[in-house]
């Protein structure tokens, strides 16, 4: 079975995420966007953290019959590494993005001073 | 006839010491030909030097790598429309005497992307450490397996294009490390591409830009490279006429 004070520190625990989350985005310091996977993170492992007897059903399926808050730990690790995944795409994106106006900028500034001195001759 | 429209593309990179006569000497091939230097945001006079030498050039606001810097290039070289686009080293590597040879089959109609080859002639000069032969080699096997035509030296960047190439690879080229996948690129994409044999000479100034971290990163990163490249699909272009 799952100790009661682990739940009530995985409850806490993702309560904080959660609130940290939102005000994040409040302040426009975090996009909509990337909140999503986090705020999914919280209310999952909220819902696992309460729900007590489902998170020692699901550790029952998966094996775990030491320390069913271990799913808690696994479920954790999963989305951190979606949330990171996530992350390397948009980096890649970015990155695409990026070299794009860097090549753009020294097109147009070379079209720019071309046409400069051509009004200038 | 009207003079064909060339553009010679030379990314540079810190070549301060060497790209005035790498200008020089492309003036010297054809003097008509436009020259446009990339600066891949070098902190030394590669700009000012180039310039001063009557070169175009292009800035990179930061370092992009050789082939953003050569994509850059080949951009200009669309948007200015020209038909043909050679692409040499700032370094000083390609000889540019050996222009004539590249052009060639594309000026023939029977190629689009024409590379200097090392090894197109096994009676060649060139004799690179065994370590760095292998890898050309073994990159050469892989290109010619997933690209079904053989190519005997991926690793070279000194080529020609005509309008299709140059309209390829303004879109479709890899930002670092690129030679070995734009072949397979431009294989993919039906691209007829033939191999000219040409020296290679020893770098004029400057340091190489591959140290031994990096030749393990550019071992991985181009071998992950090609297999994604090889699940890809490319859009087949149409035969040019």
């Amino acid at each position: 079975m799952t100790p009661v004070r682990a739940s009530v520190a995985g409850a806490i625990a993702s309560l904080i995420l959660i609130l940290v989350v939102v005000e994040l985005v409040r302040g426009r310091r975090l996009k909509e966007r990337y909140a999503l996977l986090w705020l999914a993170t919280g209310i999952v492992l909220l819902v696992l953290s309460v729900w007590r007897d489902g998170l020692n059903t699901i550790a029952g399926w998966l094996g775990v019959t030491g320390y069913p808050p271990a799913v808690l730990f696994a479920v954790a690790t999963l989305f951190i590494m979606l949330v990171l995944l996530h992350y390397s795409t948009v980096i890649s994106r970015l990155t695409d993005e990026n070299v794009d106006l860097a090549q753009r900028i020294a097109l147009l500034e070379e079209r720019l001073n071309r046409s400069e001195q051509q009004q200038a001759d | 006839m009207t003079h064909e429209r060339l553009v010679a593309v030379v990314p540079a990179w810190n070549e301060a010491g060497a790209i005035g006569r790498v200008v020089e000497e492309i003036k010297a091939f054809d003097p008509a030909m436009e020259i446009v230097v990339v600066d891949d945001a070098s902190t030394d006079e590669t700009a000012i030097v180039a310039e001063a030498h009557g070169a175009t050039v292009l800035r990179l606001l930061f370092n992009v790598g050789i082939g953003g810097a050569v994509q850059t290039g080949l951009r200009y070289a669309r948007d200015e429309g020209y038909e043909i686009a050679v692409r040499l080293d700032g370094d000083g590597q390609h000889d540019a005497s050996e222009l004539g040879k590249l052009l060639e089959p594309i000026r023939a109609g029977e190629a689009d992307i024409v590379i200097g080859s090392r090894f197109v002639d096994p009676g060649g000069a060139y004799r690179p450490p065994f370590a760095r032969r292998l890898g050309i080699r073994v990159f050469a096997r892989l290109v010619s397996l997933l690209g079904g035509q053989k190519v005997t030296d991926t690793t070279s960047g000194f080529l020609a294009l005509n309008r299709r190439g140059i309209e390829l690879f303004a879109t479709e080229y890899p930002h670092d490390y690129p030679e070995v996948e734009a072949t397979l690129v431009g294989l993919r994409s039906g691209l007829r591409l033939e191999q000219v044999q040409v020296d290679m000479r020893e770098r004029q100034a400057g340091t190489s830009s591959i140290t031994f971290v990096r030749s393990l990163y550019y071992i991985v990163k181009v071998t992950l490279a090609l297999l994604v490249a090889s699940l890809r699909r490319y859009p087949r272009l149409e035969p040019s006429q």
